[in-house]
Formats: structure tokens, sequence, C-alpha cells
């Protein structure tokens, strides 16, 4: 049975982001770059199944991106995907969702994939839209959003994570899609031993131009920060004369404090 | 221009949200036709037309089934937006009907103008402007970010259905855990994020929570990674809380969170991110490292 994790790469999220020299995207220097954290989860969950098919069951890992997308690529790898695919893609932050969807759907295509895990979203451009557009694509069945899943006879148990701390529970014939939600599992640490042994694991590089095909659908104008509204009094410096500072507002605006 | 809005039920309920969609449809100056799956017991009290298809014969969670009845839909009334809530119905469904049209999808809108759409990147410390570049586009709408209009009036019903093959087969809900802590009640509640660093340090939470007489809340990523249970989750998928007082200690500020914790009366943040999201909603935001300020804190309310 061979099995799909699509995982992006993306920059801290505590960074300060700086609009690029095109004022649509953030600009790459002085970020630190890592697995976006909804794809650990989808690795983590494909890795189990892997391990749960046991033989017979290969997982490919891909991920579109630049050169440094190959980190991300290997951690997966050291989590226990067997093989990475690389699409090699210096402009990937300029695509939109139906292209990076297209180009994913465009690999996968008859390559007799029968499950493909990816994150619900992206948590820089925090689209939702690739994981359930690659399914729409290859004419699998999608559940999204999932904090439970189960694989047996053929068939996936999806829970899906709805409003209110609510479950929805649905089965998925395959071939199909599911698209992971933060605490589906708990992702591991990748050991030493792995790590070394994923350094000779395979990672076919492919051009972005053998896969892309499509026209963007949508173009993002404008990168800025948002209009602050907020009128919170911030307050900085030492510790001992913030607490004061603090305890002196509280006392004056709640009837907490005696 | 005209909509075509996606209106949201659920366990026999229409879902509030719905009148977020008219909100949105008024500030784009847009005709709005509403679709829903739900029933004729609970119809919105919205003026217009209301294509309802009966969630007993059609299932609530069908969404093959729902993208064929908006897909019948377009190509009856030729919306120039098709539009949905961003929330678990609206982000698993819109995309499946953008492909199928062929049409632009923009996600999580929180405002609109000039044929462009503003939405939130970055984990919601910046956005973005995108325009979609066909002439028929599919958005979700945050929650929250557009005023909900109800009309009061009562829609023209218009029935409608569809058959479609399907490999999902929904099973049924499964309630959130009712045990635990009801922060409901509190006045006070001290919440734990991310920022706190590891589990080990959760208790210098819970002893300020203590020391100001309230209770502990976590975000969704303490929740996660075990760090506190679940029934202390504050935001769109725990618990929404309006307490007299609201201290959250390295808590970031997603949307999904905020979303539960914005209408408390006083709210304290303290992070070390001068620039995190919560600075949007807090009253006073105490740029310090959590470990080193909330005991500090504790030892003089003690």
């Amino acid at each position: 049975m061979k099995l799909l994790v699509c995982i992006k790469q993306v920059p801290d999220m505590e960074s300060r982001f700086k609009p690029d020299s095109r004022g649509t995207w953030y600009h790459e220097e002085d970020l630190a770059w890592r697995m976006n954290e909804y794809d650990e989860y989808a690795v983590e969950e494909a890795v189990r199944l892997r391990e749960q098919l046991g033989e017979g069951a290969e997982l490919t890992v891909l991920s579109i991106g630049p050169e440094r997308v190959g980190e991300a690529i290997r951690k997966a790898l050291a989590m226990g995907c067997d093989r990475g695919v690389h699409v090699l893609d210096a402009d990937a932050a300029q695509r939109d969702p139906w292209q990076v969807a297209a180009m994913i759907a465009a690999h996968a295509r008859e390559k007799g994939y029968e499950l493909i895990f990816t994150g619900m979203q992206s948590q820089d451009r925090g689209s939702a839209q690739v994981g359930v557009t690659v399914a729409e694509e290859l004419g699998f069945a999608c559940a999204t959003t999932l904090v439970g899943f189960s694989y047996a006879d053929g068939a996936v148990t999806a829970q899906r994570e709805l409003e209110g701390g609510t479950k929805g529970v649905a089965r998925l014939g395959l071939p199909a899609l599911v698209t992971c939600q933060l605490g589906l599992n708990v992702p591991r640490y990748p050991t030493l031993p792995n790590i070394m042994k994923a350094k000779k694991k395979e990672v076919q590089a492919v051009a972005a131009a053998e896969l892309l095909e499509e026209e963007a659908r949508a173009a993002t104008t404008s990168f800025h920060a948002p209009a602050k509204k907020g009128g919170a009094v911030v307050l900085e410096g030492e510790v001992a004369p913030l607490v004061d500072q603090l305890l002196g507002i509280l006392r004056e605006k709640t009837a907490l404090l005696r | 221009m005209k909509t075509l809005l996606i209106g949201e039920y659920r366990e026999g309920k229409l879902l509030d949200v719905t009148y977020e969609l008219f909100g949105f449809a008024q500030q784009l100056g847009a005709a709005a036709t509403l679709l829903l799956v739900g029933s004729r017991g609970a119809l919105p009290e919205c003026d217009g037309v209301c294509y309802l298809a009966e969630a007993e014969s059609v299932g609530e969670y069908n969404p093959d089934l729902h993208k064929q009845l908006i897909l019948d839909l377009v190509e009856k009334e030729q919306p120039d937006y098709i539009v949905f809530v961003h929330s678990s119905y609206g982000w698993d469904l819109a995309p499946r009907v953008a492909a199928r049209l062929k049409a632009a999808q923009v996600s999580e809108v929180v405002g609109a103008g000039g044929g462009a759409f503003e939405v939130g990147c970055c984990n919601a410390k910046m956005r973005r402007r995108v325009k979609p570049g066909t002439a028929r586009a599919v958005l979700t709408i945050q929650a929250g970010a557009f005023p909900a209009l109800k009309s009061g009036g009562s829609p023209e019903i218009r029935p409608i259905s569809a058959t479609v093959e399907s490999r999902v087969s929904f099973l049924g809900y499964q309630a959130a855990d009712a045990r635990g802590v009801d922060l409901g009640r509190a006045e006070v509640i001290v919440t734990a994020g991310r920022g706190v660093g590891k589990r080990e340090n959760v208790p210098v939470i819970q002893a300020l929570a203590k020391a100001l007489g309230g209770e502990l809340g976590a975000s969704r990523p303490v929740v996660d990674a075990g760090w506190v249970e679940h029934s202390h989750q504050v935001g769109t998928t725990g618990q929404s809380v309006s307490p007299k007082l609201y201290v959250a200690c390295g808590v970031s500020g997603a949307i999904q969170h905020l979303a539960g914790m914005k209408k408390s009366e006083f709210i304290v943040a303290i992070n070390k991110d001068k620039d995190a999201p919560i600075g949007e909603v807090a009253d006073v935001l105490v740029v310090a490292d959590v470990m080193q300020f909330v005991p500090a804190l504790t030892a003089r309310l003690s």
C-alpha cells in the first residue's frame, strides 16, 4: 500500500515579519525555518499507519520549495517516512493554493497512492485549501480537521473536530485524503540513529516546471501588518516595577483586588 | 452583484454564524440567496430566497452531496461569489466547490473592498490582500469578522435535493467531554499558553490563578501537548468565556483563542513578543518573560 504525506516548511511564527521587495509576502531574511506544525501531526499519523501496515507499505514525503525545504524532508524521513520527493521551486511562495494543489496532484496521479495525509492548513498562509483541492483533483474521498484516525479493513475512520468541542465521525473508502489537526497525536522526535538512517534515504528531486501547468486563480496584491486597533497599555522594563505597575492598574480598573 | 450564501446547521439546529453571511453580503452591497441543508423547523429569520435541502434525507455531513447541491444552484443562480463561513463545515466544503468550478478561493476573509479581500496570515500577525482572478469566486469568511444580520423576516423556501455516489459516510457525533472545570462561572481566569515553555511550569500559572481566586485556563497547544486537560481549554473548540479578569500568560492569540475570550471585561496579556496578536484584544500588555513575571506577581498577591 502506497502512502503519501505532504509537508510545508514555514518560518517560526514568533518571528517578526517584514514585507519582501514585491510587497506581497514576507522577506525571508533572518527567519528560522521549521516543519509546518499541522504537518508534523500528518507525518506522525502517516508513520504510525506505515508501522501498522508493516512490510509492503511505502510512505513517501513530498514538499515543494527551494533548497532549504530539504531540511524538513530530512526530518520527516527521520520520523519514519521511507522516501522523499522534493519539488524544487524557488518561487513556491508566489504560487496560489490552487497551483500548489495542482502540482501535488500532478505528482500523485497514477502513482497508486491509496492514502494521502496533509496538515489542515499552513501556519503562514493558512488557506486550508491545498489538501482538499488535491483530493478533488484526484477524485479521492476526503475529510478535514482530523483529531482521530484509524484504518482497518480498507476504510478510514476519521474523527473530525467541530466547533465547541463536538466531534463528527465519518468513514472514508479508499483512495482517501485526510487533513490533520493539531492534537491528533503526539509527533515523535527523531532519534539520533534515525536521523543517521534518514541521510541514506532516497530523496528524488523534481523540477517544478515538470509539474506546474496551471495558472494562478488568485493573486496576492499586498502583505502588511494589520492596522493596530488594540488600545492596550504596553508595560515594558524590569520585572519588579512591572509588577507594581500592573497591580496599580488592576486595583484601579477591576474590583477584584483588595 | 450576487452572492450565494451557504448556511450552517448542525445537530438539528440552525447555527447563528449563518447571519454573519448576510452581514458580509450587505457589506459587499450584494444580493443574497441562501442555501441551507437544514429543516423547516429551524429556518433562518431572513428575507429573500432560501433553497432548502432536508438534512434528514441528505445528511448534515455529506460533503460530496452538499457540493453537488451547491454546483446545481450555481448553475441556476449564476452568483458572483459563493460564500461560506470559515468553519469546520465551510473549510471542508469550499475547496471542493472551488475546484469543480475552477474558481479562485479566498479563505478566512476579514475585510472586503475594491474586488479584493483582506485575510489574515502568519498566525494572524500579518494580513494579505487577495484578488480573485476568476469571474466567479469562492470565499470563506472568518467567524466574528462581520456583523450578524438578522432581518427578522421569513424566507421564501424552495426545496432542493440531489443524489450522488460518495465514499464518505457520516457515522455520528461525539459530544464534548462534559466533565471537568466550568470556566463559564469563573470571575478570574489565568490561562497558560505555549509560552510557559513546559509542563513543569504549569503549576506556576495555577498558583497565580489561585492567588487571584480564579481558575486555570489553557490555550490549545498546551492542551494538545497534554500539559493541561481539555476542559480547561479556552477558544472555538473549547469554552467561550467572559470573566471579569482574564490573564493570558504566554498566549500568542490565535484567532480561535481570541474568539473564546475577547469578551472578557479586563484582559491582561503577559508575553515576551510585543507583536503577538493577543495585544489586539488586551487592555494591558506586559512585555516580559512569563516565568519571571508570573512568580513575582503571585508573590506580591499572597
